[in-house]
């Protein structure tokens, strides 16, 4: 009846589980009671979990990002201490069971729930706004995306609580991650949770990809995109190359665990050396994913505060298409120790050295911005140069790992580790913050903390470097990823100073949440408050609008006649909507489809992970039905009426002459 | 607006009974003969692979033109754009792979 | 969502919304198919790579009947053409006709599906299985996947024919649905092409 589930799947006998179950319990019910107390049910389900508004699904998956962050670091501490006291015979606190749980699910839920989510959620906000369009292409579609990507980072943190998690890192390698090596579900929660967020975001990427083409505001050119844009655009591009790939490879590895299948398997003629070249084809373009979009945030930030327009627009355009080529042909640098020969080795190691040529290309763009600018030095252009000094600092060990030879000496080791999260934390994480900063008045109306910033980037960026500058050392010392204790007394030194990094990181993290709390408790003071709509004086078409902008975005949609023309307007006093005649704006209703259908997906991943057959089918014929029903369904739209249009308006130009005239 | 216009508008052309049909018929022989020359074993198997592969692409390009109406129209241009890039990233994807795997095996003579 | 917009040469002021959204609904669903197309060329990837894994096994040589794909071939080509009659019925306004079109195209899907999983059915119980070799695992995977794909475009042709007896009939929403699936369902015809093509014919030269 309930498959392999049964009680002894619940890990009562880990008291760290234990301690963080009942945590977790409690602050949800706090959360639901709360949600009770104040009688906002009605409103959460009817403005928020059906909303297909893509400023607000924006704000979800930012939301599921910043969790997903603290579950994620969370699992980086526990990583960080156990290593800072397993040495020399010690065996530390965690048993390399749970240790490997840890590192595998501080991977995974790093890369698919926090950044994928917090790069989908920074698209979701500003990707519209800034091509002047009024919605995303699909916005059904765009609320199942955040569904699905929200239940399966769910999912994941169920098995914290039934079952395990996988012990195999956070690509599950066969042939450790196939059944004859792991007969537990662990690798199954991965490979669900990952396959249903995967659906979301090939979906996000078709969503983003034709509102990008099709919905562009009059006369916005290919030329005339702002940058931020663009890097999405090539982003979404990567989504929809990509992520059937990694459907396809996690596919394949289930068809091992489920049915037998001699995909990767050792004996039946399977090959090892397939899944990683296919996961990698996935991974590689994945990382690119991730950055391009910040190299977008970086661009718009230091334009916006050195006031000054991009150095080298086109320049910056054509590196990040030339990126986004590359990235597709540069994966075997990850397995460069797998066996294949020089004629592979040394293409794909050259491929991956000319990558550096246009992101150093990026790189000086953005320090030829800032030269001669009026730089309005605040704590979002702290994160801006805290990228540039360390993101450029990683790209560099990373070109010493693209020599195969070097490869050779350091794959594996503490060094790659210390590499990537150099140019995840500096280049991704850095980035979305920043962008968080930046956009938070736009989508909020007011604006976020500027000390608690600067405490939370201090810390950041001094606790990165305290805690991965020892993993270099470690790794050309020889010390593994992965390893659970070990008794090297050189490595002991390194792995104190990055525990304490990580402790310095923790005290940031703790200052981005002060920022927050404080940033909304002094939402009201007059300093704070965004009454223009444009409190950068910035020079993209998201700032044309109040904040936080209507549902509907533009009252009229903008004539856009170059770059930056909402700047170009600005300085000759003029704005795009004066003179144009209100009509009735066509919107996408409201739709409980996309919830239902996660929910039905989630019942589905969980009960395939416990093989509940019966549960499974009815949840796929739930997903099925709840599609066909929604395309019976002819009410989807409405109109917004010229009055209401014309009262928000009224409200803005009041309020933008009000400012003025101070 | 009219709906039949809305489809004439677009560029969207979708065919007639004759086209149709004469895809169809296009379609079958390139099927058969590819079916004719495995089964007659008319050539050797490489040049047998290589005459069935360049049916096939034949065959896909009368598919996409007689069957999707895929034609060069201005406001077809994405379209074409995007298959193109599709199928680049089907060689690169096929290619790679091929070529790594092929260059493992030999480099550990594991086959 | 009143999408006006677009093309950066266009004029978009004048034209309707419904007009704009229409192209957006088939132009995105052109672009999922060419993730779907993508994802087919990572499964035929992995049977290129597979190939030749037979783990002294059956070959393809020894265990594929062309005559049986030969005929699936034929079902499917044939049921590319009368999906396309029934869309030229459709914009003619003709339900009836139409809806005679989609019922036959159903059928020879159906009997391509049928024969599919008989051929399954027969290399299974002879020890050919999925299970078997990896050849025979990418064998398996790939044609299955396509075969699901036709299980959903019949499922899809269903609900369509369904619709037909609403009142949204041959709304420009409608219009944009029977496109996609026609986009659908003759790209599964060309899927197919590569399938009988690398799979079956190289299988056996």
């Amino acid at each position: 009846m309930l498959g392999k589930l049964t009680l002894s799947a619940i890990p009562l006998d880990v008291p760290i589980l234990v301690g963080t179950f009942t945590g977790v319990v409690i602050a949800a019910l706090a959360v639901l009671g709360a949600i009770t107390y104040f009688g906002k049910w009605g409103y959460l389900w009817r403005e928020w979990l059906t909303s297909v508004d893509h400023k607000r699904l924006g704000i979800m998956y930012i939301v599921l990002a910043l969790v997903m962050l603290f579950r994620g670091f969370a699992d980086a501490i526990m990583m960080r201490s156990q290593l800072a006291l397993a040495y020399n015979g010690n065996p530390g606190y965690l048993p390399p069971h749970h240790y490997d749980q840890i590192f595998s699910a501080h991977g995974t839920i790093m890369i698919f729930f926090m950044a994928m989510a917090f790069m989908t959620g920074l698209l979701n906000v500003i990707v519209p706004l800034q091509i002047g369009a009024r919605d995303v292409a699909f916005p059904f579609l765009n609320s199942l995306s955040f569904w699905m990507t929200t239940i399966s980072a769910v999912l994941i943190n169920v098995s914290l609580f039934i079952g395990e998690f996988a012990q195999c890192g956070w690509l599950v390698y066969p042939p450790l991650s196939e059944q004859q090596f792991s007969p537990g579900v662990g690798v199954d929660y991965y490979i669900w949770a990952v396959q249903l967020a995967g659906v979301g975001t090939l979906l996000t990427g078709v969503n983003f990809f034709v509102t990008i083409v099709k919905m562009r505001a009059p006369g916005m050119g290919w030329m005339k995109l702002p940058v931020f844009t663009w890097t999405a655009f090539v982003t979404v591009v990567l989504i929809m190359a990509v992520f059937p790939v990694l459907t396809v490879t996690l596919a394949e590895l289930a068809l091992d665990r489920y049915l037998g299948m001699h995909f990767f398997t050792n004996d039946g003629g399977g090959s090892v050396q397939l899944y990683l070249s296919l996961i990698w084809t996935w991974g590689h373009p994945e990382v690119y994913i991730l950055v391009l979009p910040a190299f977008g945030v970086f661009s718009e930030i230091t334009q916006t505060f050195s006031r000054k327009p991009l150095f080298g627009y086109r320049v910056m355009v054509y590196a990040t298409l030339a990126i986004g080529v590359l990235s597709f042909i540069v994966w075997a640098h990850h397995f460069f120790t797998m066996g294949a020969g020089p004629n592979v080795n040394a293409f794909f190691g050259v491929a991956t050295m000319i990558i550096a040529v246009p992101t150093g290309v990026k790189i000086f763009n953005w320090l030829f911005t800032m030269y001669k600018g009026r730089i309005q030095f605040n704590g979002i252009m702290y994160w801006v140069i805290g990228f540039m000094v360390t993101f450029s600092i990683g790209g560099m060990t990373g070109v010493m790992m693209a020599m195969p030879a070097a490869d050779f000496v350091l794959h594996n080791s503490l060094f790659l580790i210390a590499h990537f999260h150099n140019v995840i934390i500096g280049g991704v994480y850095f980035g979305y913050v920043a962008g968080l900063n930046f956009w938070w008045p736009k989508v909020l109306g007011f604006k976020m903390n500027e000390s608690w910033g600067k405490r939370a980037f201090w810390c950041w960026f001094v606790g990165f470097y305290l805690a991965f500058v020892p993993l270099y050392i470690a790794g050309f010392e020889g010390m593994t990823r992965r390893m659970n204790h070990y008794d090297n007394a050189d490595w002991h030194v390194q792995m104190l100073i990055a525990a304490a990094g990580a402790a310095v990181i923790a005290v940031g993290v703790v200052c981005q949440l002060m920022q927050i709390y404080v940033s909304i408790r002094d939402r009201n003071l007059a300093e704070n408050r965004d009454f223009t709509g444009d409190p950068w004086n910035a020079r993209t078409l998201e700032w044309s609008m109040a904040s936080p902008p209507p549902a509907y975005n533009f009252a009229v949609l903008p004539d856009v006649h170059g770059i930056d023309t909402f700047h170009t307007e600005k300085q000759m006093g003029r704005r795009s909507y004066e003179g144009k005649v209100l009509a009735p704006i066509h919107m996408p209703k409201n739709t409980a489809a996309g919830f239902f259908v996660g929910a039905f997906s989630f019942v589905l991943g969980f009960a395939a992970i416990w093989w509940i057959w019966w549960l499974a089918a009815l949840a796929l014929v739930g997903v099925f039905a709840t599609v066909i029903l929604r395309s019976f369904n002819n009410d989807v739209d409405y109109y917004v009426p010229v009055s209401e249009i014309e009262r928000d308006q009224e409200n803005y130009v009041r309020s933008l002459t009000a400012q003025a005239a101070e | 607006m009219s709906q039949a216009s809305t489809h004439q508008h677009e560029g969207e052309s979708h065919g007639s009974f004759a086209s149709y049909i004469i895809g169809f018929v296009i379609a079958a022989i390139l099927t058969v003969a590819a079916f004719a020359i495995v089964e007659m074993h008319l050539m050797s198997p490489g040049m047998t692979f290589g005459v069935i592969a360049a049916l096939a692409v034949v065959q896909i390009f009368v598919h996409l033109i007689y069957f999707l109406h895929m034609n060069s129209s201005s406001s077809q241009s994405w379209n074409n754009t995007a298959f193109a890039f599709a199928v680049i990233c089907v060689l690169i994807i096929v290619g790679g792979t091929v070529f790594i795997i092929h260059d493992v095996s030999m480099n550990m003579m594991s086959r | 969502m009143a999408n006006i917009s677009a093309t950066p040469h266009g004029t978009a002021h004048g034209i309707d919304d419904h007009e704009h959204h229409n192209t957006n609904n088939v132009f995105g669903f052109w672009i999922y198919l060419m993730t779907d197309c993508l994802l087919f060329g990572t499964l035929f990837a992995t049977f290129a790579v597979m190939r030749t894994q037979f783990a002294g096994g059956p070959t393809g040589k020894e265990l594929f009947d062309l005559d049986g794909v030969g005929l699936e071939t034929a079902l499917l080509l044939l049921s590319s053409i009368t999906f396309g009659f029934g869309m030229i019925s459709a914009y003619a306004r003709k339900q009836g006709a139409m809806l005679a079109w989609l019922a036959i195209t159903f059928v020879l899907g159906l009997g391509f599906l049928v024969l599919e999983v008989k051929e399954f059915a027969h290399l299974i119980h002879a020890g050919a299985g999925p299970d078997r070799s990896a050849f025979l695992s990418a064998f398996f995977t790939l044609v299955a996947t396509h075969g699901l794909h036709v299980t959903c475009g019949l499922v899809w042709i269903a609900v369509i024919m369904v619709q037909s007896f609403s009142s949204q009939v041959f709304s420009t929403r409608y219009m944009d649905k029977l496109q996609c699936l026609s986009l659908f369902w003759h790209f599964l015809d060309i899927v197919w092409i590569c399938v009988f093509t690398f799979v079956y014919l190289l299988s056996v030269i």
